[in-house]
């Protein structure tokens, strides 16, 4: 019995009851998982409704006042929300940047070292950050940069400065600051696959060019950066997307309100708007803001991608 | 050749040394933060205030210890992250590997759509605003299964386990139907065991997520406080700067000796300990996901 559903399978790619019949278990558990997702991923998406209207949960959507593009006017005359986009957009291009170059510069140099025990030990303790919640992150880089705390010591003791700076009542600290967090946190887990990716580079190339007469500065500049050149790309491409979603849990848990004209990014405006203020419209029109944008952003790097004949996503 | 040679020797100790200095620099800025905060959990608490600890407790006290372990909300949070790690992760883990089996099996028929599916939501959703109001609209808002349920399938951790399905041969599939198995048959006891390796890696990345994760509990069981994991009650015993409740505490259990200051530092390290030493041993779990996570899906 088995034997021939197996052969009319093959014969015949045409869905056929028999077809059906067999495949029942996947079908059955596709359903389930459909449902799902209609309801937790899709499902959700229905609410963006909310952006076009006065929403009241009392209407509800089907009732609640329709005002066209009026909420999403209010966002873009909002002097506040146009200063939310640039310190997200800043936030994100920043750590983008530093994480991305902080990452190929240890997976380099760490490649660079011939003692494996070595080598292990410090990509071991390289990965530990990455698995602090950011609660515990940014706690730790508060004690280092309060008044007390290691970075003003080392200063004062240096003689660079007098008196104790209260690094987070500065405005012009804060995106360092973040940039920095972010680095600290991921810089040996984002390297994991730089490190991959040099260890597939091919080595006879790296002794034809001893065999040339070049040095290490040669071979790191003219072998291991081209070898790694199209998983950087690629991991940039989809990180670019993803700038916008990495602006909440570090300026939300550093941010206060000495400095909060560069420390809110949209995530936390549309907290802010949508479930402290209950306005659920405006949060919603904030959060399509941020998704569409996300969207034309992974569009256009792929788009330029292809162009540049590169590796791409999709 | 040999002004060459010479060349080539200044320029290897030249690295050498620049690679020396980097990771030194490296690895103290790594770790120090981290041992800082144990030697100040262990110290005592009103000399500790004083600042000036480094590497190790100027006088050495457990009282911070006593009181954190103490602390009923930290305990009931702990209670909570552990149930939401162990639930939520082998829930998500069966779930995903589920639905990657499916749509690695070459034959089905919606194998395409389905992916499709799944991959759409990975750069489209509804936002922050529509799913609270969906979590409340199904009562998850003040419940423990918001930690659960709505998170278990994620396309990505999905399309990892995909591709490692792939990858492995189909005449497994074939002959084990020839011998009459079912699908699921073929699931649990030959596609499976063969892959135990995604699997640990996927559940170590769910488990460490659940493990780290407040956001939710302070968006969907603020007002639930049997509910909040012990990640949100941390945050709020750091942020709270008089340390209201963690004194009143402490002044019950022993007079002054511990402090905000202290207190703080014992919370952390009894929050971060658990995953300090257990990731030293899962390291070869998450290399190899993130090498499978990175092939082009």
């Amino acid at each position: 019995m088995a034997q021939t559903n197996v052969s009319t399978a093959k014969k015949d790619k045409k869905i056929t009851w028999k077809e059906i019949k067999r495949q029942k278990t996947l079908l059955i558990i596709s359903f389930f998982v459909v449902v799902y997702g209609i309801v937790f991923y899709y499902w959700p998406l229905t609410g963006w409704l909310m952006a076009f209207q006065n929403y009241k949960p009392k209407d509800g959507l089907l009732h609640s006042q329709f005002v066209g593009l009026d909420k999403f006017k209010f966002l873009f005359s909002d002097a506040t929300f146009l200063r939310v986009i640039r310190n997200t957009f800043a936030m994100g291009a920043l750590n983008l940047l530093t994480t991305t170059i902080m990452a190929i510069l240890f997976a380099i140099l760490l490649n660079e070292i011939r003692h494996s025990m070595v080598k292990k030990t410090i990509q071991t303790v390289s990965y530990l950050p990455h698995f602090l919640s950011w609660i515990i992150v940014t706690g730790i880089l508060h004690d280092a940069l309060s008044n007390t705390g290691i970075i003003n010591d080392l200063l004062q003791r240096a003689g660079i400065i007098d008196q104790a700076i209260n690094f987070f009542a500065h405005p012009k600290f804060f995106w360092p600051i973040v940039a920095f967090a972010n680095c600290w946190k991921e810089t040996g887990w984002n390297a994991i696959i730089y490190l991959a990716a040099i260890t597939a580079i091919d080595p006879s190339l790296y002794e034809a060019a001893s065999i040339d007469g070049a040095g290490r500065f040669a071979k790191i500049r003219y072998i291991t950066m081209p070898g790694i050149k199209p998983t950087i790309i690629i991991l940039l491409l989809m990180n670019v997307g993803n700038v916008l979603n990495a602006g909440f849990e570090v300026q939300y848990l550093l941010g206060n309100g000495l400095v909060q004209s560069v420390s809110q990014t949209i995530d936390i405006y549309v907290l802010k708007w949508g479930i402290s203020q209950n306005d659920f419209s405006m949060g919603t029109a904030a959060g399509i803001f941020k998704s569409a944008v996300s969207i034309a952003l992974i569009l256009v790097c792929n788009a330029w991608a292809k162009r540049a004949g590169e590796e791409r996503l999709f | 050749m040999n002004t060459k040679t010479i060349k080539h020797s200044f320029e290897d100790k030249l690295i050498s040394v620049l690679i020396g200095i980097f990771m030194t620099c490296f690895v103290i800025v790594t770790l120090y933060p981290v041992i800082n905060t144990v030697a100040i959990s262990f110290n005592e608490g009103i000399d500790a205030v004083r600042g000036g600890i480094y590497l190790w407790p100027r006088k050495f006290s457990l009282k911070s210890y006593d009181t954190v372990l103490a602390m009923q909300n930290l305990l009931t949070g702990a209670k909570i992250t552990v149930l939401r790690t162990v639930i939520g992760t082998l829930s998500a883990l069966l779930v995903n590997a589920l639905l990657a089996y499916v749509v690695s099996r070459k034959r089905f028929i919606f194998k395409a759509q389905l992916s499709l599916f799944w991959v759409i939501t990975m750069y489209v959703n509804g936002g922050m605003i529509p799913v609270f109001l969906l979590y409340r609209n199904l009562h998850l808002t003040n419940s423990f299964w918001v930690y659960v349920v709505p998170g278990a399938i994620s396309a990505w951790n999905m399309l990892v386990i995909r591709t490692y399905m792939n990858g492995l041969p189909d005449s497994l599939e074939e002959s084990a139907q020839l011998d009459g198995a079912g699908y699921m048959t073929i699931f649990v006891k030959i596609i499976s065991p063969l892959c135990k390796p995604v699997y640990a890696t996927v559940a170590l990345f769910v488990a460490v997520g659940h493990w780290n994760s407040w956001f939710d509990a302070m968006l969907y069981n603020r007002l639930k406080t049997e509910y909040t994991t012990l990640q949100y009650e941390l945050m709020k015993l750091l942020s709270s700067v008089m340390q209201q409740s963690g004194s009143a505490d402490s002044a019950k259990y022993n007079a002054a000796s511990v402090t905000p200051v202290t207190i703080r530092a014992a919370a952390t390290v009894v929050t971060m300990l658990p995953i300090i030493c257990l990731y030293p041993f899962l390291q070869r779990y998450f290399v190899t996901g993130l090498t499978i996570g990175g092939v082009k899906e």
